[in-house]
């Protein structure tokens, strides 16, 4: 898997693409492999206030409970309903599939974030544990 | 993101393999520490697994599933059938050669050591098929209860690769590689035939999905586990035959209300409590944690074991906490998770009896959230019967 180079990435699976002030914010497609067949998607509310490495919200597979952690600090613009319904969509797209958007409080913490290859580094090596 | 897996790995015990582990990886299967077993949790997408899939392969078509893990006790000898008796709560002396039977070794306490499948192989010969956590913990205790008999007491656990084959197209594959007449082989009895060229194979039709199904019993080399798994697979080609991990094996028997060792049973949960009354033979004179059991029966159920189908969105685990309608803290999820067949979100948990009724509305603590669930009828899947 080719890893986007227009995002950056957390070592805890999560990218999240600027543009502008704003941020989407996804789960990279290691973390959907690693999960197995999603079902459910549990997302923060639009205007809620997030803190860079806080939980935003939750993603199970039929096996697994995951945290989801927010890249960066900001609030809520939107969250992806797509989701809440099918969240089946993770598995087929992942690096398609974002999950919130937030207006970045400071973009500068972006730069704290791994590139794509770095990700892919660190995946290859970690094993993503 | 990080991850919490409804399976904890036991970190101290050395992992242990079966002699299909080479293989599972070689297909890419991930794999999960399982009770100190590396098993195989699900298969690739790219070759008809993830654990849906495999889930729904069992239940309109057949898939294929190494349970080697699974520890086996063979019990010979004159007084074979007294001893199975002693250590045992269902009534062996109604088996005939060749049948089966669901039942569970106790403590005195009327809890439990472990549940098993008993085969009688032969007038004087039974076959304990036992979990893989307990393997140890088993034999040790039916070795140690049944000294007093004239009979053997073997520990054939390392001796057999097990492979079960379910779903309601299982008979069709297995027919095609053994001369053994399935149709004849009736649901929780056994046979022996050639399997793959192997003479004299144990064949089961038994399993762990809440369908039909067999499990067979090949020597446990690698070389002969791989060929017969490869074969399995072969003759099921047709037939759109899926290797199956855990994750499946427990989403399908969770459906079908078949009890998980340290989950709906334990050394702490008696067999009124886990409502497996059917298995228990009362009838019988004596066997160990009959009178403990005789007086929790006198004495009343402070806790039985009930179905939850979740009401409002989200998903019971095991471990999550059951409130009452007002919020009060009732009882505990033993196994929770969606159901892939029933396409609904599902529980088994311990509540008090008066709350256990068909219909009760109750809630589910998820992430400090109640959240609405009922009380449903069990089993929550039951398969077709056969025209």
């Amino acid at each position: 898997m080719a890893y986007p180079t227009d995002r950056k990435y957390t070592k805890q699976h999560e990218w999240i693409q600027a543009s502008g002030s704003t941020g989407a914010v996804g789960i990279t497609d290691h973390a959907q492999e690693e999960l197995g067949d999603i079902v459910f998607v549990e997302l923060p509310k639009v205007g809620a206030e997030l803190a860079a490495g806080k939980s935003f919200g939750t993603v199970e597979s039929v096996k697994a409970v995951s945290d989801l952690y927010s890249p960066a600090s900001g609030t809520v613009t939107a969250v992806n309903e797509n989701l809440v319904t099918s969240p089946e969509s993770v598995n087929k797209d992942a690096h398609g599939s974002w999950m919130m958007k937030i207006t970045l409080k400071n973009p500068k913490e972006l730069d704290a974030l791994l590139s794509a290859a770095d990700y892919e580094k660190y995946v290859t090596e970690e094993g993503g544990h | 993101m990080s991850s919490v897996e409804s399976t904890p790995a036991s970190a101290l015990a050395p992992v242990r393999k079966t002699a299909l582990n080479a293989v599972h990886r070689q297909m890419g299967a991930k794999m999960v520490d399982f009770n100190g077993w590396d098993m195989p949790v699900e298969y690739p997408a790219s070759i008809g697994g993830g654990i849906i899939n495999e889930h729904m392969a069992v239940r309109t078509g057949v898939g294929i599933f190494d349970v080697s893990h699974m520890g086996d006790i063979r019990l010979a000898g004159l007084q074979a059938l007294a001893a199975v008796q002693h250590i045992s709560m269902n009534d062996a002396s109604r088996l005939a050669v060749g049948q089966a039977q669901y039942s569970a070794l106790l403590y005195p306490q009327g809890t439990f050591v472990d549940d098993v499948i008993v085969h009688r192989l032969g007038e004087d010969e039974y076959l304990l098929v036992i979990n893989a956590g307990t393997r140890e913990k088993d034999f040790n205790w039916v070795r140690d209860n049944t000294r007093q008999f004239d009979c053997a007491v073997e520990n054939l656990s390392d001796d057999f690769t097990q492979i079960a084959i379910q779903g309601p197209k299982g008979v069709n594959v297995l027919q095609k590689l053994t001369d053994a007449d399935l149709s004849a082989v009736k649901f929780y009895w056994v046979t022996h035939g050639t399997v793959c060229g192997l003479k004299n194979i144990l064949i089961a039709r038994t399993g762990y999905t809440a369908e039909d199904g067999f499990e067979i019993y090949v020597p446990s080399d690698e070389n002969t586990s791989a060929r017969v798994w490869n074969e399995v697979l072969s003759a099921g080609k047709e037939f759109g035959i899926v290797p199956c991990g855990l994750g499946a094996r427990n989403t399908l028997r969770l459906e079908g209300k078949l009890p998980l060792y340290g989950h709906e049973i334990s050394d702490t949960i008696n067999v009124w409590e886990a409502g497996l009354d059917r298995f228990c033979k009362m009838e019988k004179p004596e066997f160990i944690g009959r009178a403990a059991l005789e007086k929790a029966k006198a004495g009343g159920l402070k806790r039985t074991l009930v179905g939850l189908e979740m009401v409002e969105r989200g998903i019971a685990r095991d471990g999550y906490k059951v409130l009452d309608d007002g919020g009060r803290e009732i009882g505990y999820v033993t196994s929770g998770s969606p159901a892939p067949f029933l396409k609904k979100n599902i529980a088994l948990a311990y509540v008090p009896p008066e709350l256990g009724a068909v219909g009760t509305a109750v809630k589910v603590e998820i992430r400090g959230q109640g959240v609405a669930a009922q009380v449903v009828p069990t089993p929550f899947y039951k398969r077709p019967k056969k025209t």
